[in-house]
């Protein structure tokens, strides 16, 4: 049997039809139940609904063989995964933005709200720049706004609130997409079962492309 | 001493199975203080897993560290003997930080490490103790072996720059092919490179048609060279009962700075991360000044506590009930009685809240199941 993570709302309603196009499917995931597992024991898996953050601790920790989360996570945490396909939905990208205006002069301490601490001190140490990270869970464009940093650094999809809010993209730290994730020991004891799942996910990838 | 073994946990019982199998081969125990000079760590700090360590001051001021590693204090205390062979075996406590809570954690770690003239046969014999040490753990286990020298000499056979390398071998552990083509353009891998690379990833699977498998993309001396000694290692275990526990999985490259040759993970089923670690690393000892080879691995004891199958139904055989004022004797002769039929006892006034028990049995009444 495969376990799989599946992310709550959207992003996870169009992975399920992934895989069920792939010839994994379970109907009664899509009714509205209040079961927290669904299993198609004929096809050998089994699906549970969890929050989009949280899929990388269920297959890093073994509770699920495999699941979907977003490069953005998968780049925080870096948790001991094989990610072992880009699906090509859910695109955006992580982006710094401010006011379009804004100028770094490397002169002072450059202050970065954001919600993603590790890919900030990640992106800004490859460039050599000092930052003063400023942790925020919500509203990161309100923090340039209000001059309680310089900048931010945020998902972006269209981009439609920053401009709403008079702030631009100003760099483009990493493309973000949602990906295939698979725990490490479960791959090494299921390799064939996952293996077949991901051919035939990949398989469903190419055509959509 | 006679410690009945259905009252060890599976960590506890590990340890004395894994301590008469490394004896068995000659592996002298090493005992070490749980201090070491923090200083020692800093010259070294290359070979840690992290470099954040408890430190304190000793009475006479010299700054001291909580070992966050095993190997480097053996290496360091041990002597050359040109040809000869340093043959240690350690239960030890390290303290590290955990990579998901970023706390320290007391890491129990049992293992051994083999420093000196390391030859072939020496590496069959470490991985032959690894692959025992796994079965005696759980009879469902898989050791996954690969060769630093591999990866190594096929970038150079490819010429692949020192810069491309890091987020090559990122993908490689990750088993990541979608995010390779970007970097092989960026820096203008050849086509050749390009699809030998994309292959390697997926190179996972029982070790000799693995091997086999990979003999065609093999490039250049050193790749050459990594894997005529997995091929030679491969053939030593044909035919053992273990054979099909032994895997290849090129995606072992996460600890390339540490490792420079052999390099093996063991997992056990039901456990969600390698259980052990270990291959061969010559530039530890060489970068202490010692003119030595060495292998060896650790197995992580916490992790055993996750083993399935561990939960207890109960937790004594009997509870004995016995009534305020009972006489001491007649108790203790009524809990010998009960031992004596090989049953474990908890002598009770009332009955324990959280107690679990098979049988109850109350001094001055019937036995109740």
């Amino acid at each position: 049997m495969i376990n799989v993570a599946l992310p709550k709302g959207r992003l996870g309603e169009k992975v399920y039809k992934l895989f069920a196009a792939a010839g994994y499917e379970c109907p009664e995931l899509l009714e509205d139940s209040r079961k927290l597992i669904f299993e198609n024991a004929e096809k050998g898996i089994r699906y549970f609904w969890v929050k989009p953050s949280d899929v990388s601790i269920y297959v890093e920790r073994g509770a699920a063989d495999m699941g979907v989360a977003g490069k953005d996570i998968l780049l925080e945490y870096e948790p001991e995964v094989y990610e072992m396909l880009d699906l090509g939905f859910g695109k955006c990208r992580m982006a710094v933005a401010g006011y379009k205006d804004f100028y770094d002069d490397g002169s002072r301490t450059l202050r970065v709200a954001t919600k993603f601490t590790n890919i900030t001190k990640n992106y800004y140490a490859s460039k050599g720049r000092e930052i003063d990270i400023i942790k925020l869970n919500g509203s990161i464009e309100l923090a340039p706004i209000l001059s309680l940093s310089d900048v931010i650094v945020d998902i972006v999809e269209t981009g439609t609130t920053l401009k709403e809010n008079n702030l631009d993209v100003l760099e483009t730290v990493v493309p973000i997409s949602a990906r295939l994730i698979v725990n490490k020991a479960s791959y090494t004891f299921k390799t064939a079962a996952i293996s077949e799942i991901v051919r035939q996910i990949k398989e469903q990838v190419t055509q959509n492309d | 001493m006679n410690i009945a073994q259905a009252y060890l946990k599976p960590e506890e019982k590990a340890v004395f199975l894994l301590r008469s199998l490394y004896r068995s081969f000659g592996y002298l125990p090493y005992k070490m203080s749980k201090f070491e000079e923090y200083d020692l760590y800093m010259r070294h700090k290359e070979f840690l897993k992290s470099d954040r360590i408890i430190t304190f001051n000793d009475a006479d001021g010299k700054l001291m560290a909580l070992k966050p590693d095993v190997t480097l204090s053996i290496v360091k205390n041990g002597e050359n003997q040109p040809g000869g062979k340093q043959k240690v075996c350690y239960n030890e406590n390290v303290y590290r930080v955990s990579p998901s809570t970023h706390q320290f954690r007391e890491i129990l770690q049992t293992g051994l490490e083999c420093i000196g003239d390391v030859d072939l046969y020496d590496l069959y014999e470490v991985l032959d103790l690894a692959v025992k040490s796994l079965a005696m753990l759980s009879e469902d286990f898989i050791l996954s072996v690969s060769h630093v020298g591999i990866l190594t000499g096929l970038f150079e056979a490819w010429q692949v720059p020192g810069k491309a390398q890091a987020g090559l071998v990122k993908c490689i552990s990750e088993k990541n092919i979608h995010e390779m083509g970007p970097i092989c353009d960026e820096f203008g891998l050849s086509d050749r490179a390009r699809e030998g690379m994309m292959l390697l990833p997926a190179l996972d699977g029982e070790l000799l048609p693995t091997l086999k498998a990979l003999e065609n993309h093999l490039e250049g001396e050193m790749a050459k060279a990594a894997w005529d000694e997995l091929y030679a290692l491969a053939n030593l275990f044909r035919g053992s009962e273990y054979e099909n526990k032994i895997r290849l999985n090129l995606s072992l490259v996460d600890d390339m700075k540490y490792y420079n040759g052999l390099v093996f993970k063991g997992y056990l089923a039901g456990i969600w991360e390698s259980v052990l670690s270990g291959g061969r690393y010559d530039t530890l000892p060489q970068h202490m000044g010692r003119k030595a080879g060495a292998v060896g691995f650790a197995v992580y004891m916490d992790l055993l506590e996750n083993l399935p199958g561990r939960e207890r139904e109960s937790d004594v055989d009997v509870l004995l009930l016995y009534p305020q004022g009972a006489e001491p004797a007649v108790v203790a002769g009524k809990v010998r009685e009960l031992q004596a039929e090989g049953k474990t006892v908890s002598a009770q006034k009332i009955i324990p809240e959280k107690l679990r028990y098979k049988t109850l049995c109350c001094l001055e009444g019937e036995e109740k199941a």
